[in-house]
């Protein structure tokens, strides 16, 4: 939401934040950095002898204690030297940047490790764990045996459906939003607020006590799935809608109005078309975000290891569910494909999260007027303007 | 209504740009067209209501078996009439609150990293990175944490218990265990809670009226002084709206609690072991394609109660950003 937004603003309209920012002195000089050695180097020596001494062993907890007593040795030295404040102000900075060094160890952990089993599972035999299909599972399987196929599919049609039923409404309701400022636009907007962080295990219970459960084990399809996930994808696409629309410029709606034009013809010809790109790119973030829920479809999909190309009749299966069925199934072969499949699942989150970001930087602005596959219709030369 | 104005989010940046207000009013085709705008619009109303709706319809036949159970019973066991959700629900506040307590310093650290440390260059690739921390599944979290983390917290917290196990939070109900604990999700769910408060209190920080911020530098302040005395004073609100946006994520977390915490219900105020707790997540999760009609109805009932559980935190929780947002201007 936030990076749709701060994508599409126009330049002069950034708030407060990029153009008047304080010049301030970035580089560090080389006494500072002799200052920090000689702490690291003395805090590094401390732990190392307390450890020795009383014969403590753990990596986690020496690396815990030299951080402490790092932080103890750097502040009693900045303190000597410069005083109160300056010590406040190194260590903060320590503690700044060590602190967001911590947001970054999981997304880094998490990939590296879903690559390093998932990438071995995956080029066992390249092309194959793309197209076979679970059908030839057994606890002892080679690594062979099996592929994500079927779920590739389950994914795309049940993510695809969701996206078909979403967005007409999600688009309208925005610019309905933005357009009314009455009490029941107040209302919706709030609703549409609680229901983005709204458990998502909650969708799927709805979709099953609406859907499925009139109609027994025949309700468990593609098709169910796709609604559950409509359920949890309709709020992110409006409120993401609702800020790229509320964005594009109020003098064009003026202009519209001003040449005679009725209200519809300014929405859908002025507005929803200024706004293209930036809509284009909240709803990849949205499918992206869908694409790996796996607590929506859990009850509804009903799962299955062949291949079922029908959304519509009989269930299906898609990757998240696929992950979740292979952790619980007892045997290694089990553990190792369900990182398979988490990897195809990644990589397809991240193509997708990587394409938004991409459509979303290729304007400078909401007034451009950009269709994406411009890119492929127009001649190389002219592309880079 | 013909007025055409913008929206009132607070996170609308074309305030100075807002166009007149319509004094005709609309003829046929615009009323057609505002009507089914409207009517979108209240279909996402009629969604939330059918939620609420048909969940009160298939759990109130638990409530009516239940009654105060609900509240004074000790265990979740609908199938032998005891209906107590307590150990379930504290179980889910206390992931929430355990993630959200691991999460606020990382994320406002990182906050202030993006918007005051790092090269104003590195700005937007680093909120990319933050935003791709969100994009990666839950499951896929889960799976990690179950497989990595789990084990990996098991060191740390058996030294807490063995050392603090006076305080009561810090021991563990069935001794010699520390894996697929409460708090092995806690640590787990703050992961996804990270880019939640980091992205919303960096808007709200970058928001602090630059001016001052130079001023407090101009005056002589150090760097850390400019955080404390103005950004951190005038984001507080916003900060604090952040954090209840990161409880209400951690409240709705299902993938990585199913996956990582261990099964049981039992009201303990332990949180470092296995056999404690449980979650209301996960209870649904696990029981509900096999369970018997009255627990299914109950299972439906806990539903409710964490849909509207989460619901009031993310809605306080937005009414508090919004505030923030529109002191800003």
């Amino acid at each position: 939401m936030t990076q749709v937004l701060n994508r599409a603003q126009p330049a002069d309209q950034g708030g407060s934040s990029e153009g008047d920012r304080p010049k301030t002195y970035r580089s560090i000089p080389i006494s500072t950095l002799v200052e920090m050695a000689g702490s690291a180097a003395a805090a590094l020596a401390m732990a190392w002898i307390v450890f020795s001494v009383s014969g403590i062993s753990g990596a986690l907890g020496f690396a815990f204690c030299a951080a402490c007593a790092f932080f103890t040795v750097y502040g009693l030295l900045c303190w000597r030297l410069y005083g109160i404040l300056a010590m406040k102000d190194r260590l903060a900075t320590v503690a700044i940047w060590a602190g967001s060094l911590v947001a970054f160890i999981p997304l880094v952990g998490v990939i590296g490790y879903v690559i390093y089993r998932g990438g071995a599972v995956i080029f066992a035999r390249f092309p194959h764990f793309i197209f076979a299909d679970f059908s030839g599972y057994t606890a002892n399987a080679p690594v062979t045996a099996v592929g994500a196929g079927a779920a590739i599919v389950g994914t795309v049609e049940q993510v695809g459906l969701a996206t078909l039923f979403t967005v007409p409404l999600g688009v309208l309701t925005a610019t309905f939003l933005v357009n009314n400022r009455n009490a029941f636009a107040t209302v919706v907007s709030n609703v549409v607020d609680a229901m983005t962080g709204s458990p998502a295990i909650i969708a799927g219970l709805f979709i099953y006590l609406i859907w499925v459960a009139p109609q027994h084990q025949a309700g468990k399809s593609g098709f169910s799935a796709a609604l559950a996930l409509s359920v949890m994808m309709l709020p992110i696409v409006t409120r993401t809608s609702q800020e790229v629309i509320s964005i594009v410029p109020g003098s064009l709606r003026e202009a519209a109005l001003a040449l005679g034009a009725p209200q519809w013809r300014a929405v859908l010809r002025v507005i929803l078309p200024t706004a293209r790109v930036g809509l284009v790119t909240a709803v990849i973030l949205g499918v992206a975000r869908i694409a790996g829920e796996t607590a929506p479809v859990l009850f509804v999909a009903g799962g299955n290891p062949k291949y079922n190309w029908n959304p519509f009749s009989g269930q299906q299966d898609d990757l998240p569910l696929r992950v979740y069925q292979m952790i619980f199934q007892p045997g290694i072969a089990s553990t190792r494909d369900a990182w398979g499949v988490s990897f195809v699942l990644v990589l397809v989150v991240l193509t997708l999260f990587l394409l938004a970001r991409l459509i979303g930087s290729k304007t400078p602005g909401p007034g451009r007027l950009q269709l994406p596959w411009h890119m492929f219709r127009r001649t190389t030369g002219e592309m880079d303007e | 209504m013909t007025t055409l104005t913008s929206s009132a989010s607070p996170t609308d940046f074309a305030d100075n740009d807002v166009p007149l207000n319509l004094l005709t009013k609309p003829n046929g085709p615009d009323r057609i067209f505002n009507g089914i705008l409207a009517g979108s619009s209240g279909l996402v109303l009629a969604l939330l209501a059918a939620t609420v709706v048909f969940l009160c319809y298939y759990g109130f036949d638990a409530f009516r078996h239940a009654g105060f159970g609900l509240f004074t019973d000790l265990t979740w066991s609908p199938d032998t009439g005891q209906f107590g959700m307590l150990p379930l629900l504290v179980g889910s506040v206390m992931i929430a609150i355990i993630g959200v307590a691991i999460a606020t310093p990382v994320s406002l650290s990182t906050a202030l990293m993006i918007n005051e440390y790092a090269p104003s260059r590195l700005r937007p690739l680093l909120t990319a990175v933050i935003d791709m921390l969100a994009t990666v599944p839950s499951i896929v979290y889960g799976f990690w944490g179950l497989i990595l983390i789990s084990p990996a917290q098991a060191a740390p917290a058996r030294w807490l218990a063995q050392h603090l196990g006076f305080v009561p939070l810090l021991r563990t109900p069935s001794p010699g265990f520390y894996i697929k604990s409460i708090f092995a999700c806690g640590l787990i769910c703050a992961v996804t809670i990270i880019p939640i408060i980091t992205s919303i209190s960096r808007e709200v920080m970058a928001q602090a009226p630059r001016d001052v911020c130079e001023a407090a530098l101009g005056l002589g302040g150090t760097r850390w002084g400019m955080v404390t005395d103005v950004i951190l004073p005038f984001s507080r609100n916003g900060i604090l709206g952040a954090i209840l946006l990161g409880i209400g994520r951690g409240l709705g977390e299902t993938m990585i609690v199913v996956l990582v915490l261990s099964q049981a219900n039992h009201l303990t105020p332990d949180i470092l072991g296995p056999n404690g707790l449980g979650s209301i997540a996960k209870e649904i999760t696990d029981n509900f394609v096999v369970s018997s009609v009255i627990t299914k109805s109950g299972l439906i009932l806990l539903g409710l109660i964490l849909f509207m559980t989460t619901l009031a935190v993310n809605v306080v929780a937005r009414l508090i950003v919004q505030r923030t947002g529109q002191v800003s201007r």
